[in-house]
């Protein structure tokens, strides 16, 4: 086969699947939809394993296959393309391997479904939008994948929906990220016209020449790469979660728990990441775009960490993770260390879909319960779950010795992000400063919740089974509130009958989840070299620019000591203090609930966004739109033309006593009167 | 390939004269059978236009840019009956042709009384709309235009709901404002460049100032056809009140008879005061997105939802058109192409619950999903391609007219592209208020999914979206020449 052939294989075998799976799962039965969706996905993950040696250590090279051509006006051309280089590479063996993982795993965790040729048809439906976008070789492309997998995303959360919540957070999320595509639209556009292109290849050559110039927009003007950078960065605000975008990715949780995993934390959401770190060689230009780039990443590091502090359902602890993880990424794509950013989304891809898929096995060990204060002593009853979700944690708190060089995935990865942060923020870049100082306080944050999901799920005492009658003693908080936040199956059949007791998942959940603890355990030590370190320039070859003056990954090696064991300090600083709060002193954390300060209220209620949105942005909407319809419409416009019409030839019929014979005429008539008077105007005026 | 444009136009008066025919000699007793006849008369005749305006398209020659299969003759009084298509018209033809099948499938049971009536309103209204798009002549392009009104005004007047008579009024009375005007300015015309022939009129250059009087003449009958805010109340009414085949027709492709009508006069004949009044339009333009996105999101009735999305739509096309270069009216003529599909479909998707409950009204379904899975694909289908999702039909129109209007004001984008934003609210907020949650109405309890009849009128309106949403060149490769003449000679002339 031709390495063309490969790619257009690997990239069309998801549709195959998702349509096969949609059109015909019903007649096929269950259990054939699910295994050619999921043959098709592990053919795909074969081929693009295949691909990505190929490209990196084979003679493949960077090529694109042009398909056919997509939208074609003028200057404005765009194709349907498969572009293959190292970055896209890297994207197409991490979304390939989770799907593929996250698909086999739905076997078990959907098998209580009766829509599952539809679920999996959706899976499969997103890995081709997401390998549309990786792969895409121009902007229209690019935004096909982007929009693709939002749809994905939308009908994978509103998957039950029966739950009113689930349909709530699907049109939340859609709509949250409709807001950040009206900015990526925008940012297109001026791209478009700064470029005559909508191309890659066309543009990234000629950034240089027009790094300088000003661009008219809104009414004023603006340095040209600047503006088109942070048009651009609004849509992966949006897709990535960021700060004031972020708020439908926690509600997004309503969706099946391998939906989580796949699309909101390892793939979908890390799609803004990847678009700052394609679009390098303009970013490069774009100082200002990339200061924002920094802050709003270090904004969103801080605050999804804070706010996963106080949260009690174990899939939004990790929704905030993964927000506050993708924070960290804009923080190295910003300072300019972009292999640093796909180095962390590469490595989080492991160990948080292991979190997630983790946090999947416990809750339907738990019988469908989310609510990590009814756990508690798990370890015993899911210890395959235990040791890989232990995994998960150790990998994400980036734990790892500086001297040794020896750690698990996160450590370096991350470690590299805050490093970058600190190289940057010591060359005069304030920004930078501020956001190493985040990256760090929010590493120490991250050990926090991430060991306090363990505890509380995994250790101190039981909180169901005979133990639950106990269960006022531990003080919810809060009862009622997150009683929505069950992981109820529409029909849960599951659970009557036998008894209440957690279990372990049966083996085709348990082997994607070790599947993925090897890559958390050894992501970073086997890649470190190639990502960011001696071997970057033969890794990348080019995907990623570094501008002439960015030397912020050479300068990782010499770096002060104290910055290089900071990250490790205060994560264990955090271990201990979520040791002491939630296993030493069990009860302390539900106590300082129960005690509802202002912080805690502040945190748990998640800073007061979706209040504040609520009250300004969906209540606004409403009543603008009543305002346009009974006042505009009905009342002015229907009011003054032709109900006032109307009322003012009844009135004038009436006192006249003439004219009775119904509208229409009356119209004709005032018709022909008006057509004579403008003749008689017209032939008058213009034939002189 | 003389006379193939006629045949085209004329064609489903075959049909007229076949059913006038059973009318007349269809025994009473055998009603049913004579309207069953007269339906599988009308519907082949109407096949028999498609397959005609298929030829048309076919044997078109897209590298010219001139009018082709042209037509004339001396009717009476030195009018001519002069008949053409070009790039920017020829795709109308098939847009009308091919949906005037699906009307008369769709209403294959939803209409029971004075049936071969209404059919006959269809094929007639066939032959005047498809002869608005082919007109190359001043008068003979105004009695198509107006003659339109009859079997439409009818259509809702005759077949229609409850308040029809109120909609017919409103209809009538804006419709004819323009009208007036149009007449006049047409009349003017005339009587200064001494033609009547639209190709001639295209190369004859104005007056400056009598450009204005002449553009805003057009534009009150344009502006109401559209519709553009703030004339657009009387498209909900009468969309509310016109059966689902009348509705179909009205958005699928009345409203586009508008945006042609700019590309046809405004533009090209009064090129310096369509630059005048650019801001205008915009204006407008921009307030329509806006304004009637939010209108649609507290709509309580299905239909009247979606007639208020349709003038947001149609903002997005007088924004394209007036943006002056080839991505923007590109863009336009897609957008109404697009629109003529996806506001058909869903439409089409409305009657298919109509036909079922008899209320429009949203608060009564919800849950609808289960009972009826295909139709619920269906119904997303055509939702996201109402959103402008890439992939559908929707998409290409609304970027490429963004697009365009960029260039000339990014103001306007800046606000148009907002639009984007309110049209996923209204559109998947309706979606999740018919279709997702329970059935808690004990009457929605039996509801049945799409019969095949429903199957058979969706399926080409879903691969329609479809292709035109992945492979839009076929759209481009018709209209580049045509568009790109216009485009060099507004540039030339205005600028």
């Amino acid at each position: 086969m031709t390495p063309q052939l490969i790619v257009t294989v690997l990239v069309l075998a998801p549709l195959l699947g998702a349509i096969v799976a949609g059109l015909f799962g019903r007649r096929i039965g269950n259990v054939a939809s699910q295994a050619v969706t999921t043959g098709l996905l592990f053919l795909a993950c074969a081929l693009a394993w295949t691909t990505f040696a190929s490209v990196i250590w084979g003679g493949w090279g960077h090529f694109t296959v042009e398909l056919a051509p997509f939208i074609n006006v003028g200057a404005f051309h765009s194709d349907w393309a498969i572009r293959i280089d190292s970055l896209s590479a890297v994207m197409l063996i991490v979304v390939t391997s989770v799907s593929a993982l996250v698909h086999l795993y739905s076997w078990g965790y959907m098998a209580d479904d009766d829509s599952r040729p539809r679920f999996f048809a959706y899976l499969s439906l997103f890995t081709f939008a997401m390998l549309a976008l990786v792969t895409a070789a121009d902007f229209m492309q690019l935004f096909f994948g982007w929009e693709g997998v939002g749809l994905a995303s939308y009908l994978l959360i509103g998957f039950w929906y029966k739950k009113p919540t689930a349909s709530a957070a699907a049109i939340k999320a859609f709509v949250v990220n409709r807001v950040g595509d009206f900015g990526f639209a925008l940012g297109i556009m001026t791209t478009f016209w700064m470029f005559g292109s909508v191309r890659f290849a066309d543009i990234f050559p000629a950034v240089a020449a027009h790094a300088g110039q000003t661009w008219t927009f809104a009414g004023h003007y603006w340095a040209a790469m600047d503006l088109a950078c942070s048009l651009l960065f609004v849509g992966a605000m949006g897709k990535s979660a960021q700060f004031f975008l972020h708020t439908w990715l926690p509600d997004a949780m309503e969706g099946p728990t391998p939906v989580s995993a796949l699309i909101h934390a390892a793939t979908m959401v890390t799609a803004g990441v990847y678009m700052v770190c394609l679009l390098s060689p303009m970013f490069e230009y774009a100082p200002v775009a990339r200061q924002i780039v920094t802050g709003v990443g270090a904004v969103t590091a801080l605050f999804a960490a804070t706010v996963g502090l106080a949260q009690n359902d174990i899939k939004r602890v990790i929704a905030y993770s993964t927000c506050s993880q993708l924070g960290y990424m804009f923080i190295a794509a910003g300072v300019g260390a972009y292999q640093g950013a796909m180095f962390h989304l590469f490595t989080h891809a492991f160990f948080k879909a292991l979190l997630f898929l983790g946090a999947g096995s416990v809750i339907m060990g738990m019988h469908h319960e989310q609510d990590m204060r009814n756990m508690g002593a798990l370890w015993k009853k899911l210890p395959i779950t235990y040791v890989v979700m232990l995994i998960g944690t150790i990998a994400i708190t980036g734990v790892g010795l500086p001297g040794l060089e020896l750690g698990f995935a996160g450590f370096y990865s991350k470690d590299a992000i805050i490093d970058a942060a600190f190289a940057a923020g010591s060359h005069n870049n304030s920004t930078a400063y501020f956001a190493f100082v985040i990256s760090v306080i929010a590493a120490g944050l991250t050990s926090f919740y991430s060991w306090r999901l363990i505890f509380m799920t995994f250790h101190g005492h039981a909180k169901w089974g005979a133990a639950a009658a106990t269960h006022g003693v531990h003080g919810d908080a809060e009862p009622s509130h997150d009683a929505h936040a069950h992981d109820d199956h529409a029909h849960d059949d599951h659970g009557h009958g036998h008894d209440h007791t957690p279990h372990e998942s049966p083996w085709v959940m348990l082997l994607p989840l070790l599947a993925l603890a090897v890559g958390a355990v050894f992501a970073g030590k086997v890649f470190v070299e190639q990502f960011v370190g001696e071997g970057r320039a033969e890794f990348w070859r080019g995907a990623i620019f570094n501008g002439a003056s960015n030397h912020v990954l050479d300068n990782l090696h010499v770096l002060p000591a104290w910055v290089v064991w900071a990250p490790l300090t205060v994560t264990a600083i955090g271990f201990v203090l979520a040791w002491y709060v939630y296993i030493a002193k069990e009860g302390m954390g539900a106590a300082i609930a129960a005690r509802r300060g202002p912080l805690w209220t502040f945190l748990y209620n998640k800073w007061f966004f979706d209040e504040l949105y609520d009250a300004t942005f969906v209540r606004g909407a409403k009543a603008l739109g009543d305002l346009f319809w009974k006042g505009g419409d009905q009342r002015l416009i229907d009011g003054l033309g032709p109900n006032g019409v109307a009322a003012v030839s009844a009135l004038i019929g009436r006192r006249t006593g003439k004219m009775q014979t119904g509208y229409v005429y009356h119209y004709a008539f005032v018709m022909l009167l008006g057509v004579a008077g403008l003749l008689s105007f017209a032939l008058y005026a213009w034939s002189k | 390939m003389n006379g193939i444009l006629s045949l085209t136009i004329f064609s489903p008066l075959i049909g007229v004269a076949a059913i006038l025919v059973l009318r007349a000699f269809g025994a009473p007793a055998q009603k049913a059978q004579t309207e069953n006849t007269a339906k599988w008369v009308a519907l082949i005749v109407s096949l028999f236009t498609l397959a005609l305006s298929v030829l048309l398209v076919a044997k078109f020659d897209p590298s010219q840019s001139g009018f082709q299969f042209t037509e004339d003759f001396n009717w009476f009084a030195g009018i001519h009956y002069r008949m053409g298509v070009d790039g920017i018209s020829v795709l109308f033809v098939l847009l009308t042709a091919f949906l005037l099948p699906l009307c008369l499938v769709a209403s294959w049971r939803s209409i029971e009384n004075r049936v071969l009536e209404y059919l006959i309103a269809f094929l007639v209204l066939e032959v005047l709309v498809i002869g608005v798009f082919c007109a190359l002549d001043l008068i003979v392009f105004y009695l198509f235009f107006e003659g339109q009104l009859v079997p439409m005004f009818l259509i809702i007047g005759v077949w229609g709901g409850k308040n029809r008579v109120y909609a017919a009024y409103k209809f009538f009375l804006y419709t004819l404002l323009g009208s007036v005007l149009m007449l006049a300015a047409i009349l003017a015309m005339a009587s200064i460049a001494k033609t009547t022939s639209i190709p001639e009129l295209l190369t004859y250059h104005f007056d400056p100032k009598l450009q204005i009087l002449l553009w805003l003449a057009f534009f009150a009958s344009f502006a109401v056809k559209m519709p553009m805010w703030p004339v657009h109340t009387w498209l909900p009414d009468a969309h509310v009140e016109a059966p689902t085949a009348g509705s179909v027709i009205l958005a699928g492709i009345l409203l586009k008879m508008g945006g042609y009508g700019f590309l046809r006069f405004s533009l090209p004949m009064f090129p310096d005061a369509s630059r005048y009044f650019t801001p205008l339009v915009f204006t407008l333009s921009v307030i329509a997105i806006i304004y009637t996105s939010l209108v649609a999101f507290r709509q309580v009735d299905i239909k009247k939802l979606i007639a208020y999305s349709s003038v947001a739509h149609m903002g997005f096309v007088t924004m394209g058109i007036f943006s002056g270069n080839a991505q923007g009216v590109q863009g336009a003529i897609f957008q109404m192409l697009s629109h003529g599909v996806i506001s058909g479909a869903l439409f089409l998707c409305v009657g298919v619950v109509y036909d079922r409950m008899h209320t429009r009204e949203i608060a009564f379904y919800g849950g609808l999903t289960d009972r009826m899975p295909w139709y619920a694909a269906t119904f997303m289908l055509f939702t996201m391609g109402n959103v402008g999702l890439p992939g559908t039909s929707g998409f290409v129109g609304e970027i490429l007219t963004m697009t365009g209007a960029y260039h000339a004001s990014t103001w306007t984008v800046i606000f148009a592209a907002s639009g984007v934003i309110f049209s996923a609210v209204y559109a998947l907020t309706l979606y999740r208020r018919v279709m997702f949650g329970e059935i808690t109405n004990p009457k929605l309890a039996t509801i049945s999914d799409l019969n095949w009849r429903e199957v058979a009128v969706f399926a080409p309106l879903i691969f329609g979206t479809l292709w035109l949403g992945l492979q839009p060149g076929v759209v481009f490769d018709v209209t580049a020449a045509s568009v790109d003449k216009l485009v060099d000679a507004y540039k030339l002339i205005g600028g």
